[in-house]
């Protein structure tokens, strides 16, 4: 059993950001568990450029913004291990982890950080049915295919889902010499950025189409064809409307999901909507040391806003390995009338904090709204919003004052408003 | 020596192959595949039937009762993975109760023992989950529940190392008969020659039986669907939920699989074509509406895979075991449900006859024992320890969802009847077969593959035919 003050789970974006911010708040003792064989995470694979507008104010590529990362862990010598896996994690925070030389690894931790990050959704989860020959690929998949080993997953592509990695996916197979005939969505817009609609798909020529999913694959040893639909607003496929794509490959971008297991099987509470865990304004979960960040705690749209929440749960965690944790009541934060989820879920009343910024989803596409905080029923905060589309994350920065009338209440409640 | 010849690599030709290596004579066994478990036995509900189903006197009642008995020991000896986890059948209609009451008559003529009628309370006292409108319900203690492809790859290495030869990519297209023996042609020119040839061909067996016999006998593919769940829904049944036969129509089961999912279907439908292993638009959708009748809280969320296995029906409805009228050529065909069940008897039965029929002599040094490929999933952390020290590579994680270490990826490819490609090393493992379903972990793999087999990354299969990349990027060429 090796003792350690911060076990962080994960060397991608969110792992390093917490590194990185722990030991600016003075925490020395830390180790980051990365299951890979180099530091950096998913970001590694994302060759293309648009990272870091936010926290650099320049145009990085996926790469080169974790070089940022891990040239500041690295300079603050901050212990990592790679090609190590963590097995579980104890609700008393003892992090199993094996990697081929040292074998088990049992770290007795004070608090622990959890930044695995979140996986793609698979083919089962939406039930396709047809063959399920070779072809058929998430797109993360076929990315790393391409820009980590250089080959080719196909060359007729049809792209279901048009999350960021699918719409990045069409971009980059275009590129290499692909034909990608049609880009599916099954509702009426897009899950990804607005950019990458232009940037990827726009400028290419790529039939994007909305309301329509795949209802069958074809292909005995390898794809040979889709057959695509119209849904109806149920989202139940009109069969009459069915169309054959001949293709060779069919990419799934329908969704990200955050890795909780390790972190549900500690015991902590897990939300229904976000797939994470919940946290209050420390990312602190329900399990006292067990904190969450980055892609494991909720989806991100960008990279740089799961650096600055990472960065949050680094300096919490290093603040609640000095000081421990008192007693104390929350406030809930919940999201309604179009606002599908808040992060954190709680507010601790005692909590001394001059800004909170709290992340939030939308369930559909609106226009001409009012986000609206209301604590017990009282608006404390209006934002104009012009439009607001589930692929994009918003948030609200709420000040000093603003908290503290917040934490003489019992609920925060965010909707969209006329 | 005597040479036998076994057509089909599924769990049946596998089970005669290793209960025919106990004895003194040369086994070939032919699969038109490039791996073994790759037809009915691939895809099934992996149920050990209790027996209570079959009708009394029928040899699917004979060969069900004595191969239920025999899973605890064969399990065992052979290492995979078998649970006897008791199964329900449940009726939603007081007036149709009756029909509980034939079943459990049924079972006891068949000699199935620990059979109770249970009131719908007591059935959801056993099973919470299941539907408030359950009335009553069969409780069968006997019924089990086994990792079908694991089975028949136990049974496959097993006989290897005992001897017999496995060949793939054998599509027998010929069978003769020259100075009374018979001549066995493949698709690609090669021939063998055998005293005693079996037919295991699944829903192949008519059309091999069909070249020797002038009995003809007729094998319907019937194609059964599937629905798995992730292992996050497995507390939702711990036995096997059958539904009982009703106006609605047969039912479909939700069961725990050895491994902790949840599986549901089939559906039977009759096709014509029998390579149509393709799920349907229709066949999902009842699978799913008929399976939230036993358990209403399955989502279809948690689903991570479909798919759809051939059952081989024989239009006679039995199954047809043993020699044919041509002196020499055994039938092993139409072994639809309960045919896994069967397999571990149907093998004893016709190895012992056709040894009988050769007066062949057990030999010395049979293997009786196979181990599996170690599993670092479930293991203790002292046994992990151990392991690692074998080998590191059982210290590198490739397989994040099912917890799958390099180490036992490289044991699957280089095991007798060695995984050749991702489904191969899926299958054995468990690589590939989790939440992300080889999201993360196929790329991995298929680096394991190619340094392994030493073939190029371009080469790697999924499943035998079927190519991954199509090519390198602009990059590397």
């Amino acid at each position: 059993m090796i003792n350690k003050n911060l076990v962080i789970i994960g060397g991608g974006p969110a792992g390093l950001a917490a590194a990185k911010s722990a030991y600016d708040a003075g925490e020395r003792d830390i180790v980051i568990l990365e299951r890979q064989s180099e530091l950096g995470g998913i970001l590694n694979q994302c060759i293309h450029n648009g990272f870091g507008l936010h926290t650099f104010k320049e145009e990085l590529t996926g790469p080169e913004y974790a070089e940022r990362y891990i040239i500041e862990v690295e300079k603050r010598g901050i212990e990592y291990k790679l090609d190590t896996t963590v097995l579980s994690i104890s609700n008393d925070k003892v992090v199993t982890a094996v990697n081929e030389t040292d074998g088990l690894l049992k770290y007795r931790a004070k608090a622990v950080i959890v930044a695995c990050g979140c996986r793609e959704r698979p083919r089962g989860g939406i039930n396709v049915a047809g063959s399920r020959c070779a072809g058929i690929f998430s797109a993360g998949t076929a990315q790393k295919l391409i820009n980590i080993d250089g080959y080719m997953p196909g060359k007729e592509v049809v792209i279901l889902g048009s999350g960021d990695i699918g719409l990045i996916m069409a971009r980059r197979m275009t590129y290499e010499g692909a034909k990608v005939k049609a880009i599916v969505e099954l509702m009426p817009y897009s899950s990804g950025l607005n950019r990458n609609i232009v940037q990827c798909v726009k400028d290419f020529d790529i039939p994007l189409l909305f309301s329509h999913t795949v209802v069958e694959i074809k292909g005995d040893k390898r794809v040979s064809s889709v057959v695509i639909a119209k849904v109806d607003e149920k989202l139940n496929p009109i069969m009459e409307t069915a169309q054959e794509i001949k293709c060779d490959t069919l990419l799934l971008s329908i969704g990200l999901v955050p890795e909780k297991e390790l972190a549900e099987k500690a015991g902590v509470q897990i939300s229904g909507v976000t797939g994470g865990a919940i946290v209050d304004e420390s990312m602190m979960t329900s399990v006292e040391g067990i904190f969450e960040c980055g892609n494991v705690l909720h989806v991100h749209d960008l990279v740089d806003f799961v650096s600055k929440e990472s960065e949050e749960a680094g300096a919490s965690a290093t603040k609640y390995i000095k000081e421990g944790l008192k007693p104390d009541e929350k406030v809930s934060i919940v999201g309604e009338d179009g606002v599908r989820y808040v992060v954190p879920q709680f507010l601790s009343k005692n909590a001394s904090i001059d800004k909170l910024q709290l992340k939030m989803r939308v369930s559909g596409v609106f226009k001409n709204k009012r986000l609206v905080a209301e604590i017990d029923g009282e608006e404390v905060l209006s934002k104009k919003k012009q439009i607001v589309t589930p692929g994009e994350m918003e948030s609200v920065i709420l000040t000093g004052e603003q908290i503290k009338r917040i934490q003489s209440g019992k609920k925060l409640t965010l909707r969209l408003k006329d | 020596m005597k040479d036998i010849i076994i057509i089909g690599g599924g769990v049946i030709g596998c089970a005669i192959a290793r209960e025919l290596s106990r004895y003194r004579v040369n086994i070939t066994l032919l699969e038109r595949r490039g791996d073994v478990s790759q037809g009915t036995t691939k895809a099934n509900s992996g149920i050990v039937h209790a027996g209570f189903d079959a009708k009394p006197n029928t040899v699917k009642a004979k060969f069900n009762m004595l191969g239920n008995a025999m899973f605890d020991d064969l399990a065992k000896q052979l290492d995979f993975p078998f649970k006897r986890n008791g199964a329900l059948v449940l009726c939603f209609d007081k007036e149709e109760i009756g029909v509980l009451k034939e079943l459990y008559e049924r079972g006891v003529a068949n000699g199935v023992s620990g059979l109770e009628l249970l009131d719908g309370d007591k059935a959801r006292e056993l099973e919470p989950y299941i539907s408030v409108k359950v009335v009553g319900a069969l409780y069968a203690k006997t019924s089990g529940i086994v990792s079908p492809y694991e089975m028949c790859i136990a049974y496959a290495e097993n006989a290897s190392v005992n001897g017999c030869e496995f060949l793939f990519n054998k599509e027998v297209c010929n069978i003769s008969k020259e100075k009374n023996r018979w001549k066995v042609s493949a698709k690609d020119g090669s021939s063998y020659m055998a005293d005693v040839v079996i037919n295991c061909a699944g829903v192949y067996a008519d059309e091999i039986n069909n070249m020797v016999c002038d009995e003809k006998i007729k094998i319907v593919a019937r194609k059964g669907e599937y629905m798995l769940y992730d292992k996050s829904c497995g507390y939702l049944a711990s036995r096997t939920i059958f539904q009982m036969p009703s106006k609605m129509g047969k039912g479909i089961l939700v069961a725990p699989t050895t491994h902790g999912n949840i599986i549901t279907g089939p559906t039977a439908k009759d096709v014509e074509d029998k390579e149509a292993l393709y799920t349907t638009y229709e066949g999902l959708k009842e699978v799913y509406e008929k399976a939230v009748v036993s358990v209403p809280s399955l989502n279809k969320r948690f689903v991570i895979t479909q798919f759809s296995g051939l059952r081989a029906h024989s239009v006679d409805g039995d199954f047809i075991i043993g020699e044919s009228a041509q002196k020499g050529f055994y039938n092993v065909a139409g072994i639809e449900s309960p045919g896994l069940t069967s397999a571990p008897a149907i093998g004893v039965y016709v190895a012992k006859d056709v040894a009988d029929k050769l007066s062949l002599e057990e030999k010395e040094g049979f293997i009786a024992i196979r181990k599996g490929i170690p599993r670092f999933a479930t293991m203790s952390d002292e046994e992990r320890e151990e392991l690692i020290k074998t080998n590191p590579l059982y210290g590198k994680v490739i397989c994040k969802c099912e917890t799958v270490t390099e180490g036992e990826i490289v044991d699957a490819i280089n095991r007798p009847i060695g995984a050749k490609d991702v489904g191969g090393v899926k299958f054995r493992t468990r690589a590939g077969m989790g939440k992300c379903q080889s999201g993360f972990c196929m790329e991995r793999v298929m680096d394991i593959l190619e340094r392994e087999l030493g073939i190029a990354f371009e080469e790697v299969e999924k499943s035998p035919g079927g190519k991954i990349v199509v090519g390198k990027t602009k990059g590397r060429r």
